[in-house]
């Protein structure tokens, strides 16, 4: 590819699982304004990331202006995304939105550094819009395949990132493949679940008579 | 025609003010090498040079540039390097400067590339329609997107063929994950054969003009191994947005701003799933066809990958 037209940063399908233990964040070069990376720990270099979850909570933690954070939960665990002057149309959909309700978020990964040492991972957003149910789902086969993508080639000769999610986490794989064959399994139940909240109706209905 | 043939035949055209052999000879004598000794085919073709080199008692310098790789228009895909060509003239654009003599477009099987043929190169005429091989031309890039150059040293040879030429349509799929500015509601340089985008009510090449209105997404569709810039034109953005120019232009009055109409765009459709098939130009895929993919996914077949790890 050319020099003169820098690429687009590809955006990473990482469940909130993994995404919150990418604590370790570096760049690529001297220049301040060179982007930064998180460092997935099944292998990769995350400047940017795509989620789709259900929005649980949003709240203006906000001190002096408005900062919005939300809560964004897919099937192994919760994004925290904040979002304030800088990011006004994430703000503005954050304190719009009715929760609880499906959004994709755009957006960048940030760690933070709290007063005893852990580190807390979270995205600067984009964009948030809402989407529905069959968007989400998508999301989640589509994040199973591509992080079972890097968990296959974690071992591979030449595989920079994954030597360095070596040294930096020491995290079993095994972890993020057991979440994402659990997120897939997910869906089943979805569906599947309509038929057993039935068929408890079914039950309690024969009791009550 | 295999590969070995090939390369028989261009050795063969290298070598034909020479020498008097002919193309089973030269074929023979690289199967030997290739199929035998199973040397590689560029070594081979290297040795088998070497060889009629000596018996023609010249240097390979003599040769003149007979060994260029021939590449297909849609195959180029790396700068200043020297190829031959096979292509129509498919197009003929007015050149913008008086140092380019002819600029348009070559086209064949695989698709199409833009050429530029300088005027202090003085070559002849290329004509609309017709089918040429170019040899010795160089490739160059700009801003993702590729050409080739007539120069100096460029032969055009008119071939008695027609080609078909392919269209270098693609399909690519993924989230929407941005929709970049210079999207919605814009403005287009009026003057003819310009259309270039206003930036603040200028053009880049015609300065202050009254522009004239025009609907369109730049976007990124993104797949999370690759990223895809799409264009939508008037109609695509229409069929997707439902929005038309006249809509557009109303919501744009109501509001006393045009950016509110790619406000709206972003709100209805980032985040989502589409499927994109157009033609390719430089790094842009031109949507003629969009459709949201919103039907329901099956995770049957990675979860059984999963398992299987």
């Amino acid at each position: 590819m050319s020099e003169s037209a820098p690429t687009r940063e590809v955006a990473r399908r990482v469940f909130a699982d993994e995404f919150n233990d990418a604590t370790f964040t570096f760049k690529e070069s001297d220049d301040e304004r060179a982007p930064l990376y998180s460092l997935l720990p099944t292998g990769a270099k995350a400047n940017r990331v795509f989620l789709v979850g259900t929005l649980t909570e949003t709240e203006d933690v906000g001190e002096d202006s408005e900062y919005w954070r939300g809560r964004v939960v897919d099937p192994t665990g919760t994004f925290f995304v904040y979002a304030g002057q800088y990011q006004p149309d994430a703000a503005n959909a954050l304190r719009e939105l009715d929760t609880p309700a499906y959004v994709a978020i755009v957006g960048k990964p940030r760690t933070y550094e709290t007063e005893d040492g852990t580190v807390n991972v979270s995205v600067r957003p984009e964009s948030i819009t809402e989407v529905d149910t069959a968007t989400r789902d998508r999301w989640v086969v589509e994040t199973a395949e591509r992080t079972l993508e890097r968990i296959e080639a974690f071992d591979e000769e030449g595989n920079e990132y994954a030597r360095r999610a070596e040294e930096e986490y020491d995290l079993p794989l095994r972890r993020y493949k057991r979440a994402a064959i659990d997120a897939l399994e997910s869906l089943d139940e979805t569906e599947d679940g309509d038929g057993e909240d039935e068929d408890t109706r079914d039950a309690e209905t024969a009791e009550s008579v | 025609m295999s590969d070995i043939q090939q390369t028989a035949q261009q050795l063969h055209d290298q070598f034909s003010e020479h020498l008097d052999v002919d193309v089973e000879e030269i074929e023979e004598r690289l199967e030997r090498y290739v199929d035998e000794y199973k040397i590689p085919l560029d070594e081979a073709r290297r040795s088998v040079e070497s060889h009629y080199l000596d018996e023609a008692g010249i240097e390979r310098d003599e040769l003149g540039r007979g060994g260029n790789p021939t590449v297909q228009a849609a195959d180029v895909d790396t700068a200043d390097e020297w190829v031959d060509i096979t292509a129509k003239v498919v197009d003929l654009w007015e050149p913008r400067s008086d140092s380019v003599a002819q600029v348009g477009l070559l086209g064949d099987e695989s698709g199409t590339i833009k050429f530029t043929k300088w005027a202090a190169s003085d070559l002849d005429e290329l004509d609309e329609g017709q089918v040429y091989h170019l040899g010795n031309v160089v490739t160059d890039e700009y801003q993702g997107r590729y050409s080739v150059k007539l120069n100096r040293t460029t032969t055009i040879t008119e071939v008695d063929e027609d080609i078909e030429v392919g269209d270098d349509e693609t399909t690519v799929e993924g989230a929407l994950v941005d929709i970049q500015s210079g999207s919605g509601l814009i403005k287009r340089c009026p003057h003819e054969d310009c259309t270039r985008v206003l930036q603040n009510g200028r053009c880049s090449e015609h300065g202050e003009v009254e522009g004239e209105f025009d609907l369109r997404i730049k976007g990124v569709l993104d797949d999370g191994t690759d990223v895809h810039e799409i264009i939508l034109n008037e109609e695509a953005t229409t069929d997707l947005t439902g929005v038309t120019l006249a809509e557009a232009k109303q919501q744009a009055m109501d509001a006393l701003d045009t950016t509110v109409v790619a406000d709206e765009m972003r709100e209805t459709l980032l985040g989502k799933y589409y499927r994109v098939s157009g033609p390719t130009l430089g790094r842009y895929v031109l949507a003629n066809d969009i459709e949201e993919l919103n039907d329901p996914v099956d995770g049957e077949s990675v979860l059984i990958k999963a398992r299987s790890m």
